[in-house]
């Protein structure tokens, strides 16, 4: 574990070097402790795979001090990692029409499109970061064998709901932008919806599952193909 | 009651002090790129800190007053218009129904802040009224503002004309020197890249807005292409595979991968800001201790800045 000094209200806390779930999980923890521990002198935190940005008031406090609660607050972090997320089930229509590189994908894998759906739904997610967009949630990991490297040449427009995978990670875009992920389906869930509360249907450390729904289902579920 | 938009210029966005503790939804801060120059703003019109005003960017925006109230202009130096009639920036100024404000193209800098009293009435999306574009959050619509806009704000009757008397305004060089406290990955650039990197002198690109300012000059080479993706503070300084340094501000993304040397200080990046391609920046190294010190006595120098009151 290390805690630096990163900018002039920020500190890094580095809670390990690898993707895994245990180390997602002791950020998770850290989150909830740094947060008591720093109360109203806290203004942001950003956990991520194996770390947690702390942005604090500088005109309240300073690095020493935050370095001083912090360093307290994760003393018994192993006790606290235990914490389970919840489990989120998200319906995705899965179909070359709803996901431009489904086939590339099976083809790159030497898998057939049935085959790349049931390693996609097969597996337990877990939400490691936020960020790039509002909403944007990186889901890890997908199985190595549809595990496919980015487009070359990233597309302009990738529509909202358009569920992805770029090497081991996977997301839905929360919102119409460019993107370079390869496009296997379409989620009629809004990642992100400034007007609901709450705007995000998971946050870190929750897990994802995909659940594969028919083209009826989809657009009963409010799912829309342009 | 309002200011209508007549003509928006090249970029107006509203902005209040910015949008905090939404990190963890992906949401960056927005706010105004020159915390200075907005402050002021404010604190002239005898505004609470963080009210609503107008960032102007490069100048060209006019609007009609449909309200009796007092406006103030502060930061990049752009010509300020009333009724044609040239008027004072960096001091309150009375305006009527009917009057048409026009703030010009600017002559030096590039960030200005036209504030009205008691602030523009907007309704706060996650917590602020901080219009972010590539969010499509804050503001109206999560958008700059358009022709035909109206701006809600309150028929106010009763302001000193306060002014910030010259020498105590920043002056806006065409060279900022960025103080920065090493951090992040700074153990992953050889001690010669460091060197390198806090003794060249480098150029502002046109590859500058309010998510980074990209610069260019002697390339800094990391002994990583890429990190696992974390947080990133504002004023933190990212290295690309190319080796030209990003200094990232407030619309930046809130997470990435590229290796990053440091952060700059926010009371430099608000001169940064005002900065525009061609524009020179030099990299200093400070202490975190250094940092907070200077934070503090920038807040209490703000804070006693004394105001003077003009006849109107």
């Amino acid at each position: 574990m290390e805690l630096h000094s990163v900018g002039e209200n920020a500190m890094m806390l580095y809670l390990g070097e690898q993707t895994s779930p245990e180390v997602s999980a002791r950020v998770q923890a850290a989150a909830a402790a740094v947060e008591s521990a720093l109360g109203n002198d806290l203004v942001d935190l950003v956990p991520s795979y194996a770390s947690l940005l702390i942005v604090y008031d500088a005109l309240a406090t300073d690095h020493l001090s935050v370095a001083h609660r912090v360093h307290n607050s994760i003393r018994n972090l192993g006790e606290m990692s235990n914490r389970e997320g919840r489990t989120v089930v998200l319906p995705v229509y899965y179909d070359p029409e709803a996901g431009a590189d489904l086939e590339a994908v099976a083809e790159r894998a030497g898998l057939d499109t049935d085959e790349v759906i049931a390693l996609h739904t097969g597996v337990e997610y877990r939400v490691y970061a936020i960020g790039f967009a509002p909403g944007f949630a990186y889901l890890g990991e997908v199985d190595e064998r549809i595990a496919t490297p980015r487009l070359a040449t990233p597309r302009q427009r990738v529509p909202r709901g358009a569920v992805a995978i770029a090497d081991r990670q996977t997301a839905v875009y929360p919102a119409t932008s460019p993107g370079g992920w390869n496009l296997i389906g379409r989620c009629p869930v809004r990642m992100f919806d400034p007007d609901a509360d709450p705007s995000m249907p998971v946050s870190v450390g929750d897990r994802v599952r995909f659940e594969q729904v028919s083209r009826n289902r989809f657009f009963e579920l409010g799912g829309e193909l342009e | 009651m309002s200011l209508r938009v007549t003509q928006p210029g090249i970029l107006s966005l509203l902005q209040d002090g910015g949008r905090y503790g939404r990190h963890r939804i992906g949401l960056t801060n927005g706010g105004p790129l020159d915390a200075e120059a907005f402050y002021y703003c404010n604190r002239l019109l005898g505004n609470p800190p963080g009210s609503t005003v107008i960032e102007i960017s490069f100048g060209g925006t006019r609007l009609e007053a449909q309200v009796d109230s007092y406006i103030c202009l502060t930061g990049a130096d752009m010509p300020l218009h009333i009724n044609g009639r040239e008027a004072p920036g960096w001091q309150v100024v009375p305006v009527r129904a009917g009057d048409e404000i026009a703030v010009e193209f600017a002559r030096h800098g590039c960030r200005a802040y036209l504030g009205v009293a008691d602030g523009f009435d907007i309704a706060p999306s996650f917590g602020s009224s901080a219009t972010v574009m590539r969010e499509h959050i804050g503001g109206l619509r999560g958008d700059k503002l358009h022709t035909g806009d109206t701006l809600p704000c309150r028929a106010v009757g009763d302001r000193r004309c306060l002014s910030l008397p010259p020498r105590w305004r920043p002056r806006y060089q065409e060279h900022v020197t960025l103080r920065v406290i090493p951090g992040y990955q700074q153990s992953r650039f050889s001690r010669l890249q460091q060197r390198r990197f806090f003794s060249h002198g480098y150029t502002v690109t046109d590859r500058c807005d309010r998510m980074g300012y990209r610069l260019e000059g002697p390339a800094i080479s990391c002994e990583i292409d890429g990190i696992l993706s974390e947080g990133i503070c504002a004023g933190a300084i990212q290295i690309p595979p190319d080796g030209q340094p990003i200094v990232l501000l407030n619309d930046r993304q809130t997470i990435g991968g590229y290796p990053k040397i440091g952060s700059a200080l926010s009371l430099d990046t608000a001169h940064l800001a005002q900065l525009t391609p061609g524009g020179t920046v030099h990299f200093a190294p400070i202490t975190p201790h250094a940092a907070h010190n200077a934070l503090h006595l920038a807040h209490s120098f703000r804070q006693r800045a004394p105001l003077q009151e003009q006849q109107p």
